[in-house]
């Protein structure tokens, strides 16, 4: 697969604090890449980078081979849609799609065209004629999009695209992008500081702390094989324990961790029972619940108890045993 | 709840009561003697009542003045001309204002401050003061022509004084702070997010800006426009004193009516329509921009 972005040996610094330091990381054609990280990561600040918004202290952007270095946002084959929507208040929303296309000297048949092909992708073609203050804020994100789609980019950027939707929206949302890459086939960039949305929308998943990505592999890779612990916190629950106070110590030194889903608890002690502890909270999320046991060894273990694992559910007090593959403990660095 | 209510009811009666008493009130005696005729008494206009064993039987109003003001071209053109400076150096106060007003709204937030006082900075100053100290400047021996002069850049004293140059330059001077601040309070409050989605949709910065920036602070415009124009066209100190003897203004004609000719009751005419002139267009744009979202 060829790249359609390559950002090379990027820096930027805003004063004393460095937003983005020394990212190097290749945008495939065709890909859903999210940029995930907790705020102030320096994810915007990358996607700002793309677009033109900020230009880098060192480093360049190479979009579709061509270096951008110097190039001006209005001369970048990628369009971005903002986490505030920027919708142009004073406009229609049919006049704020055809914004972008009036800029490259379309006009008359051909600009109507454009607009309805551009409404209609988002199911919007009859609200054409109202002023965003008249839209719904799940409406409003669609003219927002249309307005980035109507210019055809090799590359849609999405800054946070459901940070302003309510829950239920959010899911249908992610499935309409979904969709929608996979009618248009270009490149989707999205920043998320969600981790559950980027793995289910993504391709492949870069995950940022202080300025810099510390993994980009695909959401499984992430969950399965995190890079470090720092990853591994990021996604889903997980069990991180000094290498040396581990049970089953299989490494002497660094931090040894296990999923909460890969341990195995019950009542009764087997063979292959690893610790033994006292329950001392359970959360229930409905499927199943979190189990946190305190081991006689006083290491602290959560532990994902599926719902319909047939046995009453486990409360706190209970004397436990747990066991887990020893396949199932990761060696990371912190 | 009654207290609330009552509260409520006060709040609402204050504006109208200060309207009522410095602005209606004051009219209403203002439009009632422009109806008079002058006449050698105190006061000196007739009466607009007509007495009789000392009730009012009738009134006694006659259209004498207005007749009067619409047949003497010297009134019609001094209004006309009163238009035409006020339009003319409002429009010169947009052209400068705007820039400053742009800039001050995207300096850095804590020097804006700075800038806002500098732009008010002129009005801890007594007005009167400012147009003089505009006298002593352009003057043929004022400062600048000395200046000039001595630079060898003029060999002989530039008329700057009692010129429309000068009217132009005192309005402009006088009333752009009344411009700036309007256009500051909503450019300053523009989404700067709007001109990076106006340069990400590919709009090269001067069509950002006429296509986003300007007619969003359209009603800054509006309102900066009106502070500027409706004194500027009865502005009666700065033609009399910047303008010289032949600069006609409604402000100059009203004031000599008044003083010279202790004609009251053209006065007052003159006053009345001066003021229908003015209110019947800000009226329209009002409307206008009640009209727009």
């Amino acid at each position: 697969m060829t790249s359609v972005i390559r950002i090379a040996a990027v820096s930027k610094r805003f004063g004393p604090s460095t937003a983005v330091d020394d990212v190097t990381l290749d945008i495939r054609e065709n890909e859903f890449l999210a940029l995930l990280g907790a705020s102030g990561c320096g994810k915007t600040t990358l996607l700002r980078l793309i677009a033109g918004l900020e230009q880098p202290d060192s480093g360049a952007i190479f979009i579709g081979g061509d270096n951008m270095t110097g190039t001006p946002p209005y001369a970048r084959p990628v369009n971005m849609m903002f986490q505030s929507y920027a919708l142009f208040p004073h406009m229609t929303v049919a006049d704020n799609v055809a914004f972008g296309l009036k800029q490259d000297g379309i006009s008359g048949a051909a600009l109507t065209a454009r607009v309805k092909e551009a409404l209609e992708g988002v199911e919007l073609e009859t609200l054409g004629t109202r002023k965003p203050d008249q839209l719904s804020g799940g409406q409003r994100q669609r003219v927002a999009l249309a307005r980035c789609l109507a210019k055809r980019p090799k590359v849609l950027l999405l800054d946070e695209p459901m940070a302003a939707l309510d829950k239920h929206l959010r899911e249908r949302t992610q499935l309409e992008l979904m969709a929608l890459r996979a009618r248009l086939g270009i490149t989707f960039v999205v920043v998320t500081h969600d981790q559950s949305e980027a793995m289910a929308m993504a391709d492949r998943v870069a995950v940022m702390e202080a300025g810099r990505i510390l993994q980009v592999a695909p959401p499984r890779e992430l969950y399965e094989r995190p890079a470090n612990a720092r990853v591994a916190r990021f996604f889903g629950d997980i069990n991180l324990w000094d290498a040396a106070a581990a049970p089953r110590r299989p490494h002497p030194a660094g931090i040894v961790a296990i999923r909460p889903e890969r341990i195995h608890m019950s009542r009764t002690p087997g063979s292959d029972t690893v610790c033994e502890g006292t329950v001392a909270d359970v959360a229930y999320l409905g499927t199943a619940s979190t189990c946190f046991v305190t081991t006689t060894t006083g290491l602290t273990v959560r532990v994902l108890v599926r719902s319909d694992e047939g046995a009453p559910p486990f409360t706190p007090g209970e004397r436990v045993y747990l066991t887990w593959p020893a396949s199932a403990m990761m060696a990371l660095d912190p | 709840m009654i207290g609330t209510a009552w509260h409520r009811r006060i709040v609402l009666a204050l504006p109208w009561l200060w309207t009522g008493l410095f602005f209606l009130l004051p009219f209403a005696f203002v439009l009632k003697i422009s109806f008079s005729e002058a006449a050698l008494s105190v006061p000196p206009y007739s009466d607009f009542f007509a007495y009789a064993g000392g009730a009012i039987v009738g009134l006694k109003a006659n259209l004498a003045n207005y007749q009067l003001l619409l047949s003497d071209a010297l009134y019609v053109k001094a209004y006309l001309s009163s238009v035409k400076i006020g339009a003319i150096a409002t429009f010169i106060t947009l052209l400068l204002g705007y820039p400053m007003a742009y800039a001050i709204a995207r300096a850095a937030p804590q020097r804006r401050n700075v800038f806002l006082v500098l732009v008010m900075l002129p009005f801890w100053t007594s007005f009167l003061i400012r147009i003089y100290a505009w006298m002593g400047l352009l003057r043929p021996t004022g400062l600048i022509n000395s200046a000039l002069l001595s630079l060898g850049v003029i060999d002989e004293p530039l008329l700057l004084l009692n010129t429309p140059f000068a009217v132009y330059l005192g309005i402009v001077y006088a009333y752009l702070p009344f411009m700036v601040l309007p256009l500051y309070a909503r450019l300053e409050k523009l989404d700067p997010a709007l001109l990076e989605a106006a340069a990400d949709l590919g709009a090269k910065p001067w069509r950002a800006f006429l296509g986003v920036t300007l007619p969003l602070s359209r009603p800054g415009i509006l309102a900066g426009c009106l502070l500027v124009f409706i004194p500027a066209v009865g502005e009666f100190v700065i033609p009399e004193l910047l303008g010289g003897p032949n600069t006609l203004m409604i402000g100059k004609v009203l004031w000599s009516e008044f003083f010279s000719n202790r004609d009251w009751p053209m006065a007052s005419a003159l006053t009345v329509v001066l003021l229908v002139l003015l209110v019947a267009p800000i009226m329209l744009l009002q409307a206008r921009r009640e009209d727009a979202p």
